[in-house]
């Protein structure tokens, strides 16, 4: 019978049985973990019922604590000491938001999304979430789930924010792959690219909220783990930012029903894939994006009548996790029998764990149900009190008046042990590539074929069946140009209509630099999203930045090290940019496993950096299309011979040694002083520099102004002596721009950019034509701006 | 007189508070008023002169777009719609507010086929899935056509406003768009931007392959106007995509439209 109460037999546990229950039961437990488990139970003399075990284990997971970046790990880098780093989420994200100690953030680290203030009467929250082993394995579903798990931690912000902004970054393997090269048991890319776009765009288009920003990447290492980072953005009243329950409280669960969907998705989450976890399909959950609207729809009416001290949404663990969560500091007291289901027969951990969608926990005071019921009444949304929350500090879990579960709170949050990791980094040696500039007369088919490479090619087939106009207030869009299908840097957004305050949201990704160094992937990513905040009109000193890492197994000393590379150039980059971390999530195990061959892959180290900006005056932004014939180039910041994992040695094959890097003086000197020009209206059109260099930016600003440009690559300023024209042309060093500028403005402009590296390297044209003359005066590229475009056009699947 | 709008809500609706504020820039008092609100009795449609069916997915399109709204309105608040329509009063139906009325047989309410079929409630016309297959948010530029239409009176001749849909190919019988022709009931149409007539506009200027480029229609009295594109969307110059790259007036496009009937409704009714 499922109804029954089933206990785990693990105090007479050998270690061999107490694994051999965790990995039986899904449970993602260590043995480490599975023996302090034991102690705990063996001291109260009895064996844990299902439902404790299991809300251990989610509560445990790596999915909902994070254990591998608060565990002690001894670090030994190539040739240097082994170093002790107690935690890298205090280490360097925490630490570093509090070092830069920015007044603006309301609220970083604590609540399901990072908070900072916008107006007089509002704040922003924003957070970026993962859905990829459920993608990997249903791409529709775990996609769409993706985004509505997002959308609900906004609204699970404070008292519940109002969200108005998707951003979506997915990375797949190559659209390309044959079928004979797919590992066992995964699907094909482009079905799991078509399936991951039409998951976002059916759940996002059907909230009513716009997807304005984002980027898909490939890399055939994507195939059998594909990235699928789902983001939104919210608005708050000031003073609907700060929750607490108190004993008493009614536990309100808001929204679907339960049914099996979803069954341990928090610890799947937390282990490798392989050629069978196709067979999981319970751990994937179904969504329903109008049941979410409706939630959010009731809800904000409650949170503006108060009639609610606390929220929080069902994510991994369900309500396990929620009702966990919320009572911590008080006790919970929770009847199973309540939760209305979809079905019948579901076992009482499995009602407990149950990751069906689109469900909320609110904590009500008595007097207010029966006003909050009549908000739910009128949306037509279920809304059902399971319990109270107490003063015992234990989680109580009843089922038809028998105990499943009575927890100490205290071990629940705090008993779980750390962990110690070993962790080593040894710089990789790639063979080098030289400069081409003796073996060819132009760089045009380059130039051709890193436009038409699938990194870098346009996007608009994906953008276009996402809405970016619902709500109104999308005011840089994520196409621009005089046909409105170029590029954008980052995308504006006014969420009060009619007020000229805004909000930038940009990302910065760089996965192929983890191949050189993870360090530099990593202070690379968010150097480029700052440079996208900039390129629009944005200040570096109004700028918050997410992390999100997704990495492969962290129990391998190697992964762990490139974690550990990653982590300190966050910390390093961010304080020397005095940009915080506000909030972030990681996603490990991203590894695949053939059972039968032992083959194993890993993703490539990618962390994604999501950077959000307040913009006093919607005024002063502009956009990466040139504007006039006649206006002048200038590329901003040094450029370097930094080409190891650029796109240009990529199309030859190669990886080499030297991956851009940031340095940060330069780089916030420069920052601030372009922001300072382009508030002025010195600056008519901005790009940053990154995939492709500065060949690329220009010809992606030329071709979305609609005019030509002739260039000279002798202008470039450059912080080493860089003798190639291929080099200047496709380096993708850090902290540079184009930037067209007004001839009236050219005095003003420079005066601006007086302390800082810049080069006028030519003009805009009234034709069609796209040359680039190289350091010997030979043209090195000579093309126009529609086989450009044509390139950049090729559409992503072919 | 303030004229006063219902904004109509249900479960899926999400343009309501564009439109809400469009109206209210126009200077109406509105109120977003969910479909169960109407059923119950607590609030009186006849209390207000403008009913407005916002974009949406209501009810998550099921079956087809706005049909399942679409069957609500005509069996739950029949009555009170048709003393709507029967007291001149105004309606707009957006996007999935036109899909609605499409289904409704409101639009385009023509009451006579080649059939013989006199019931004005019966649905002429369709709003069918894109010839793209699927959902596409682009800008589009509209001609105004000659109509009677309340809404389009003295607007600009070539308007510029978002679409966002995947079921917004206006198809209908050969009678029904001649019907519809010789009644001047189409109010908008798709236009390739350079051709003052617009015939057999191509993709993407026409974005789902609508017949006869229809962006918009409205019913034989000028007073019932439902089209696909998103005239809330455009209130303002920042909405424009090129608005950091030409000189734009302050107000958008899409504003003449609540302006229109907001001052039909203060002109015309009492």
């Amino acid at each position: 019978m499922s109804n029954k109460i089933n206990e785990f037999q693990i105090l007479n546990a050998n270690d061999t049985e107490l694994m051999r229950i965790s990995q039986e039961g899904t449970l993602s437990l260590n043995l480490n973990e599975m023996k302090t488990i034991q102690s705990h139970f063996a001291a109260l003399q009895r064996n844990p019922t299902d439902v404790e075990l299991e809300t251990i284990a989610q509560t445990w997971s790596e999915h909902c604590v994070h254990k591998t970046f608060k565990s002690l790990i001894r670090y030994t880098e190539h040739g240097k000491e082994t170093e002790l780093i107690d935690g890298l989420f205090p280490t360097y994200i925490q630490r570093a938001t509090e070092e830069i100690d920015k007044p603006w953030c309301v609220s970083v680290f604590s609540d399901n999304a990072g908070i900072i203030e916008f107006d007089e009467k509002y704040n922003l929250v924003f957070k970026v979430e993962t859905h990829n082993h459920p993608s990997a394995i249903e791409p529709y579903g775990g996609a769409g789930t993706g985004i509505g798990g997002v959308i609900r931690d906004s609204l699970g912000t404070g008292l519940g924010a109002k969200p108005i902004l998707n951003t979506d970054i997915f990375c797949f393997g190559l659209p390309n792959t044959p079928y004979d090269n797919l590992p066992k048991g995964t699907l094909h890319p482009k079905r799991v690219f078509k399936g991951v776009v039409a998951g976002v765009r059916d759940y996002g288009n059907r909230m009513g909220i716009p997807t304005a920003n984002g980027a898909i990447l490939f890399d055939t290492r994507y195939t059998a783990n594909p990235l699928v980072f789902c983001g939104n953005v919210g608005i708050i009243p000031i003073d609907r930012c700060e929750k607490s329950v108190q004993p008493g409280d009614l536990i309100v669960a808001v929204g679907g029903r339960t049914g099996r969907d979803g069954i341990h998705g928090a610890t799947f989450s937390s282990a490798e894939l392989d050629d069978t976890s196709e067979n999981l399909g319970s751990v994937v959950q179904i969504g329903n994006p109008i049941m979410e609207k409706k939630i959010v729809d009731a809800l904000l009416q409650a949170r503006d009548q108060n009639l609610y001290r606390s929220i929080t949404d069902c994510g991994a663990g369900g309500f396990s996790s929620a009702v966990g969560e919320m009572g911590e500091e008080t006790g919970a007291e929770v009847h199973l029998e309540r939760v209305p289901l979809k079905y019948e027969g579901l076992a009482p951990w499995e009602i407990w764990l149950s990751e069906a969608q689109e469900r909320m926990v609110i904590a009500v005071p008595p007097e207010n149900l029966e006003e909050l019921m009549q908000i739910c009444e009128a949306e037509i949304v279920e809304a059902t009190v399971l319990g109270n929350f107490t003063d015992t500090h234990r989680l109580q879990v009843f089922y038809q008046d028998s105990v499943v579960a009575d927890l100490d709170m205290n071990f629940l949050h705090k008993g779980i042990p750390q962990h110690v990791k070993n962790a080593t980094w040894q710089p990789p040696q790639h063979k080098e590539m030289q400069s081409r500039d003796s073996k060819t007369d132009n760089y045009n088919q380059d130039m051709l074929k890193l436009l038409a490479s699938p990194n870098i090619v346009s996007k608009e087939s994906v953008i276009r069946q996402y809405d970016h106009e619902v709500q109104g207030g999308i005011v840089i869009k994520p196409l621009v140009g005089v046909e409105n299908d170029g590029p954008s840097d980052a995308c504006v957004t006014t969420p009060i209509i009619g007020s000229e305050k805004a909000v930038i949201v940009a990302n910065g990704i760089n996965p192929k630099y983890s191949d050189v160094d993870p360090y530099l992937s990593a202070a690379s990513a968010i150097d480029e999203a700052l440079r996208n905040i900039i390129a629009v009109g944005g200040s570096i000193e109004k700028t918050a930045l997410l992390d999100n890492f997704c990495w492969g197994n962290p129990d391998k000393p190697d992964r762990l090290g490139e974690l550990v590379r990653a982590a300190k150039a966050c910390y390093d980059i961010a304080t020397a940019y005095g940009t915080p971390f506000i909030s972030g999530k990681d996603s490990l195990y991203n590894e695949y496993r053939d059972t039968t061959t032992g083959e194993q892959r890993a993703i490539p180290s990618t962390l994604l950096i999501s950077a959000i900006c307040v913009m006093p005056d919607i005024n002063k932004a502009i956009t990466m299309d040139v504007k006039s014939p006649e206006n002048l180039i200038y590329v901003v910041g040094n450029s370097y011979a930094e080409l190891g994992g650029s796109h240009y040695f990529g199309i030859h094959g190669y990886i080499g040694n030297t991956a851009p890097a940031v340095r940060p003086s330069e780089g916030k000197h420069l920052f601030d002083k372009l922001s300072s020009a382009i508030n002025n209206g010195c600056v008519r059109s901005c790009h940053d520099c990154s995939e492709g260099g500065i060949a690329v930016a220009a010809a992606e600003m030329a071709f979305s102004g609609g005019y030509g440009m002739t260039l000279n690559l002798k202008k470039v300023p450059t912080g080493e002596d860089i003798p190639f024209d291929d080099f200047l042309l496709f380096s993708e060093s850090n902290s540079r721009f184009l930037v067209e500028v007004e001839l009236q403005n050219k005095d003003a402009f420079e005066k601006h950019m007086s302390d800082v590296p810049i080069g006028c390297l030519g003009t805009v044209t009234d034709t069609n034509e796209f040359a680039i003359d190289g350091l010997t005066g030979k043209t090195v590229i000579d093309t126009t701006i529609e086989n450009l475009k044509s390139a950049w056009q090729t559409p992503l699947d072919s | 007189m303030i004229p006063r709008v219902l904004i109509l809500r249900t479960a899926g609706t999400n343009c309501d508070e564009e439109t809400d504020i469009a109206f209210q820039l126009a200077g109406a008092d509105t109120n977003l008023v969910h479909i169960q609100n109407l059923i119950s009795g607590q609030t009186d449609l006849s209390e207000y002169q403008i009913l407005a069916i916002p974009g949406g997915f209501s009810y998550g399109d099921d079956i087809a777009a706005g049909i399942l709204l679409a069957v609500e309105m005509k069996h739950k608040l029949k009555d009170a719609l048709d003393q709507f329509v029967a007291d001149k009063k105004l309606i707009i139906g957006i996007c999935n507010g036109f899909q609605v009325l499409v289904r409704t047989g409101l639009l385009p309410g023509i009451s006579q086929n080649s059939q013989g079929d006199n019931d004005e409630s019966t649905q002429r016309s369709t709003l069918a899935m894109n010839t793209s297959a699927k959902f596409e948010c682009r800008w589009v530029e509209l001609e105004t056509q000659q109509s009677p239409c309340i809404f389009t009176k003295d607007i600009k001749q070539h308007l510029y406003l978002p679409v966002a849909h995947a079921e917004g190919r206006f198809t209908a019988p050969t009678d029904v768009l001649k019907q519809l022709e010789s009644n001047k009931q189409v109010v908008l149409r798709y236009t390739n931007g350079s051709q003052l007539t617009s015939d057999n506009t191509d993709y993407p200027h026409n974005p789902n392959g609508s017949d006869d480029d229809i962006a918009g229609i409205c019913d034989t009295s000028g007073r019932i106007f439902g089209l696909m594109p998103h005239p809330e969307r455009f209130l303002t110059k920042w909405n424009h995509p090129r608005w950091t790259r030409e000189e734009l007036p302050d107000e958008g496009d899409g504003l003449a439209i609540f302006n229109n009937a907001v001052n039909y409704v203060r002109a015309n009714l009492p």
